[in-house]
């Protein structure tokens, strides 16, 4: 499964689990897709495709809107989170701090879209949960 | 030094060039070409491997059938000393000692054969782990490579974009404003459903003289005077 196949097959599907998507390629060395779910735009999904495995990220904030003084304790608390949120782990793209959840090449659509639900309700949840670290 | 660790320095150092990391100076697709090349050399190697298992098989057999005629020739022969022919023993005393050279050239053969087939065995098993080794390693470095161009394409597009990276703070307000909004129309749109069943239903009990009715201005003038 590609990129093109994934965003063609996307824009096809009208809602998702009662949520409607948005679907966009993104250009450059490596093809991303956008994924945004209409009620969450502000935090779109976006997925890539490796030799080994299909990759969602969302990103979360930037380094610069991280509390310093406390920042060992919010990556405690991402660590202990880490494992209770479902289907999705925290990572760190440079200077941004992300969520990200990794699938198996064969997955099915309904994996895939499964997963970017998830991802972007695991995303809210967490900017919720880790926002008193945030300046 | 670990594949993880490299790839740990490689992007503190800011490193694009992933492929570097995995054999020194070589790119990844060097790499998975080795990979390829030791995949041939493995096939190659097993090919070979029951090839010699196939003639280590047929040396057994020989093996086991002169020994088998060694047995019956040595019976023969003091089947012979019985009947007191020592001539004829003495021949098939000579056939023996013929058929012991053979099979001690067949037994070496054979013993040739295993030490090959358990080398090879090794050599299989080792490389089979060496290529799965590679594979992660591969896997582990592109997946970093992958998700660094990725990384960028997105920061690209937000910079060439009009739209721009909310904090996360203003992004989670906004959402709930959203979803608060969205509530507060359904909570809204209930209750006008509400009282438009209400309504209609008063309406209706109303025209079918249910319920309370309105007072006429005779029956208020009625009970002004029954109160009097």
């Amino acid at each position: 499964m590609n990129t093109r196949d994934l965003a063609l097959r996307i824009s096809d599907l009208s809602s998702f689990e009662g949520y409607q998507f948005d679907c966009q390629p993104i250009p450059g060395e490596t093809e991303v897709l956008q994924i945004t779910l209409l009620e969450f735009e502000e935090l779109p999904a976006f997925i890539s495709v490796t030799d080994s495995q299909i990759l969602c990220i969302t990103y979360l904030f930037g380094e610069d809107e991280v509390n310093q003084a406390s920042r060992g304790e919010m990556l405690e608390e991402m660590l202990e989170l880490n494992i209770p949120m479902p289907l999705s782990s925290f990572a760190k793209l440079g200077d941004r701090y992300v969520v990200f959840g990794a699938l198996s090449m064969q997955s099915s659509m309904e994996d895939i879209c499964h997963e970017v639900v998830t991802l972007t309700e695991n995303a809210v949840e967490a900017i919720e949960a880790l926002e008193e670290f945030l300046v | 030094m670990s594949i993880l660790r490299k790839i740990m320095t490689a992007v503190r150092g800011g490193a694009r060039e992933m492929g570097e990391l995995v054999v020194d100076a070589n790119g990844t697709r060097i790499f998975e070409q080795e990979i390829k090349d030791a995949e041939t050399h493995l096939r190659k190697a097993k090919q070979d491997l029951t090839d010699i298992m196939a003639k280590q098989m047929q040396a057994s057999r020989q093996v086991e059938s002169l020994s088998k005629e060694i047995a019956e020739h040595e019976k023969y022969a003091g089947q012979a000393l019985d009947k007191g022919d020592e001539a004829l023993a003495l021949e098939i005393a000579e056939k023996i000692s013929s058929l012991e050279i053979d099979l001690a050239e067949q037994q070496q053969v054979h013993d040739t054969f295993t030490g090959h087939v358990s080398r090879l065995k090794d050599l299989v098993k080792k490389s089979d782990r060496q290529i799965k080794e590679y594979e992660r390693q591969l896997s582990m470095v592109k997946t970093t490579e992958s998700v660094q161009k990725a990384s960028a394409a997105i920061t690209d597009n937000f910079a060439s974009s009009s739209s721009k990276i909310l904090s996360a703070k203003d992004s989670l307000e906004r959402i709930k404003k959203r979803q608060q909004n969205n509530f507060d129309r359904l909570e809204a749109a209930e209750q006008l459903e509400n009282e438009n069943t209400d309504k209609s239903l008063a309406d209706k009990m109303k025209a079918a003289g249910i319920g309370e009715t309105s007072a006429s201005a005779s029956s208020v003038l009625d009970r002004i005077k029954s109160n009097r």
